[in-house]
């Protein structure tokens, strides 16, 4: 795997940035390459966010992602966005629970899931882009579950381990909506 | 010996090596996009019972640097484009007093307030002096959030050798991307004695004075050849930079650093998929410039030109073209605004140059 | 024969440029001194600024570091932060600290920076040929007030000492001169209450000191002093702006009187329920 990209956007507070983070510590536990880099300054004082995340067997190059083989949206202005930045073929996983409309591109794949509906069942809408995290590993197989499951526990202090069984229950409700 | 690799964001990393390297003061004053280096300090710097001081300026924070230097501490402040601006007037100071000091500079764009994405803009200012006087500062650009960490253990070991201060150069990206790091169980740190810092006269005969004043043309005149002498050592000594596919007589060279150099890398690789065998000098550090390996690379016959990458209009373009001495080609790729190239704009370029269809010089 | 005076310790052998006239020497002259009498010349950092003061660095014999203009009390911070248990002392001329330094002096105050400052007004630039400083009066001939510093384009002169004693950090705040002996000893008792105040770190320490100018006053010494006592302790009256109710023990050893740490009037929201 080289340079595979992933770029996360929402409004911030839905746990774009942390999402992200999972993401980059799941690959790192597979002795990947990874880079995580975050929108910042006065582009989150309006309320949006993301990040791009790239994981390679190779140094990484840019970390800022212009093309990307996946992207994770959580709102309608970030799906309008970041559907310009695919590469055709490239996937795309939108929150259906929030968004209503489709993108306009036929050139990429889309798995809309309701996301935000997965999370509320669960108690928590930090859970959402967490139960897209689980339809994209198991769509793109970036990283397994099991890496995800066990970067959690190195990287989480102990005092929150108690919190990854529903983490890891979001991601395999996700991991239902992978075609 | 190694730790396992964890991830962490350079800005947190540029603190953390700080702390490791010994450095138990920190003064800043907050500017996007290296926040982030203050906030670990106000916890972290604390926590390992050093200083930290959230300064009311810039101005003061680089005083501040001035004096804990001047009493013989290792000190660091850091900050982004528009706040080392106003830290030149400390800079040049701590170049005329000789401190050593370690100031970081995570780049964003401008001139003016500018914007807050990543460049590299700050080039000029950083490598040929930035304050007034003759002077120099050793100027370190990192390219990964690894390489920060070992290179600003390696900044504080300068900077007490040489009495100068250490830039460690970066820009948006470096400062805010997060990448696995491995620590070391134990730093590299050389306890340098101080027998000139003025931290109490403790039965001296006299007394330690720490100044940059020379009211007197000839002592000043010689405190200048002084200082110029020591900048010829660190330059015979000190030079560091990558050398990337340089090995199987390149066609083309990419001169690039920090994150253009990463693009860059990338860039190499999909050139050779085509054909077009490209090779790149990356300069680590920025002054002392690596000229020597550049000047090498214009002499092998294999080679038909250089192309550098940077995040500005053109910058270190001019040391390369120094270094190079006419003897072939020098093209340019730069961004600017905050923007970063992508690996099609440079490839392009590269291919148009292989082809012979490129003109010399240009913005962007 | 008996030795009936000799030359200070906390002074170095190094001849003062100072004009004469000049309150400069007998200031030095205070705080060397005050230093060797507190048994501190081995062991206090001095930082010295830019102006006449500049080549204070020179003088006094203590271990001395020369800043940027203004920057003083930054420089000062960085010193003391790492010297906890010695004195630390900036010697400021007004042009310095009232005007290019303002936001550093200020800060160092509000810090309640464990340092003391030795501030000289002589209401002028003195170094650079007479200029206003924030400290001219008003109607004050200076070479860039030909007329008389006017108010309505030139504004009004700052009363430093009155200023710094609002802030909460400030512990002990004095204006002082040297015009007589009775003011001389005055001024030396107040700039080792400030070294005293430091070594109890009770807070910040400033002492004003009035000064002269004879040279850019266009005076005689003999009357630039007569002018002082007319004019600038008009202006700029004497007196303890803060801590003088401090008491401390023939050790030095802090006994009583307000402090920062226990009476400084602010919210504190981790206190507060």
């Amino acid at each position: 795997m080289i340079d595979f990209s992933i770029i996360f956007a929402g409004f911030g507070g839905q746990g774009i940035l942390s999402a992200g983070k999972m993401a980059a510590e799941a690959a790192l536990y597979e002795g990947k390459e990874v880079s995580w880099f975050p929108s910042y300054g006065p582009e989150m004082r309006g309320g949006t966010a993301n990040c791009s995340v790239v994981i390679s067997d190779e140094p990484i190059g840019s970390p800022v992602v212009n093309d990307a083989d996946v992207v994770i949206c959580l709102n309608q202005p970030s799906m309008e966005k970041f559907e310009k930045q695919l590469k055709p073929g490239a996937l795309m996983i939108l929150d259906s629970s929030l968004i209503n409309v489709r993108p306009e591109r036929t050139d990429i794949k889309v798995i809309a899931m309701p996301a935000s509906d997965i999370a509320s069942d669960l108690g928590k809408m930090l859970f959402a882009p967490i139960s897209m995290l689980g339809c994209m590993a198991t769509e793109t197989g970036c990283f397994s579950r099991d890496s995800f499951e066990k970067s959690l526990y190195e990287v989480l202090p102990e005092r929150k381990h108690k919190l990854i069984p529903t983490n890891v229950a979001a991601f395999d409700k996700g991991a239902e909506y992978a075609k | 010996m190694a730790q396992k690799r964890v991830l962490m964001k350079g800005n947190e990393v540029i603190a953390e090596a700080a702390i490791r390297a010994g450095c138990r003061n920190y003064f800043g004053y907050p500017i996007t996009p290296q926040t982030e280096v203050m906030h670990y300090m106000a916890k972290k710097m604390v926590e390992a019972g050093g200083n930290f001081v959230q300064a009311e300026s810039e101005l003061a924070a680089i005083n501040m640097v001035y004096g804990a230097a001047s009493a013989g501490f290792r000190a660091m402040t850091s900050s982004s484009s528009p706040g080392i601006s106003l830290k030149q007037e400390g800079i040049s100071y701590i170049a005329g007093a000789e401190l050593p000091a370690v100031v970081v500079n995570i780049v964003r764009a401008g001139p003016g307030l500018g914007g807050i994405q990543p460049a590299q803009g700050d080039y000029f200012q950083a490598t040929k002096g930035g304050g007034h006087g003759d002077f120099r500062n050793i100027v370190i650009a990192p390219a990964s959030v690894q390489e920060i960490y070992e290179l600003v253990v390696d900044a504080f070991n300068l900077a007490d050798k040489y009495r100068m201060m250490v830039m460690i150069m970066g820009d948006g990206t470096l400062g805010q991307m997060m990448e696995p790091v491995a620590f070391r169980d134990e730093e590299p740190i050389e306890n340098i004695a101080k027998p000139w810092a003025a931290c109490g006269r403790k039965g001296d005969d006299f007394h330690h004075t720490i100044t940059s004043i020379y009211i007197d043309p000839d002592v000043l005149e010689k405190k200048n050849i002084e200082l110029q002498e020591k900048y010829k050592i660190v330059e015979a000594n000190e030079v560091r930079y990558e050398s990337v596919c340089m090995d199987d007589d390149p066609e083309i060279v990419i001169t690039a650093f920090s994150t253009c150099s990463r693009i860059s890398r990338n860039v190499i690789r999909q050139a050779r998929d085509m054909g077009i065998k490209v090779g790149m000098i990356r300069p680590i550090t920025l002054w002392p410039f690596p000229s020597k390996p550049i000047a090498e690379a214009a002499d092998m016959p294999s080679v038909k030109g250089f192309i550098d990458v940077e995040l500005n209009a053109g910058q270190m373009i001019e040391d390369v073209r120094l270094a190079v001495n006419g003897k072939k080609p020098v093209y340019f790729h730069g961004r600017m605004g905050g923007n970063l190239p992508m690996q099609k704009e440079i490839l392009d370029k590269i291919v148009a140059i292989h082809e012979g269809t490129l003109k010399e010089g240009g913005i962007v | 024969m008996a030795v009936v005076f000799e030359p200070t310790k906390g002074l170095t052998d190094k001849p003062f440029h100072y004009c004469p006239g000049c309150c400069h020497g007998i200031i030095h002259r205070l705080v060397a001194e005050t230093l060797v009498e507190m048994d501190a010349l081995e062991t206090a950092v001095g930082v010295a600024s830019v102006g006449c003061t500049y080549n204070s660095y020179e003088y006094l014999a203590c271990d001395m570091v020369q800043a940027a203009h203004g920057r003083a009390p930054a420089v000062a911070t960085g010193i003391k932060r790492n010297l906890k248990d010695k004195i630390v002392f900036t010697y400021q001329g007004d042009g310095d600290l009232a005007s290019i330094g303002t936001a550093e002096i200020v800060h160092a105050a509000a810090r309640g920076e464990k340092i003391t400052v030795v501030f000289v007004n002589n209401a002028v630039y003195g170094m650079t040929s007479g200029q206003m400083a924030p400290t001219t009066l008003v109607g004050q001939v200076t070479t860039t007030s030909p007329w008389g510093r006017n108010p309505e384009t030139q504004g009004y002169p700052i009363n430093v000492s009155e200023f710094l004693s609002q802030l909460p950090g400030a512990a002990y705040v004095e204006r002082v001169c040297v015009t007589d002996f009775k003011n001389i000893n005055a001024a030396k008792k107040a700039i080792k209450k400030a070294f005293t105040v430091q070594q109890n770190n009770l807070g910040f320490s400033l002492v004003e000191v009035l000064s002269t100018c004879p040279t850019n006053w266009g005076k005689e010494p003999l009357a630039a002093m007569e002018w002082l006592k007319e004019n600038m302790q008009k202006q700029y009256p004497l007196g303890c702006y803060k801590g003088a109710d401090l008491v401390f023990d023939e050790n030095g050893k802090y006994v009583s009187g307000s402090i920062p740490a226990t009476n400084n009037n602010c919210v504190n929201v981790a206190e507060v329920k």
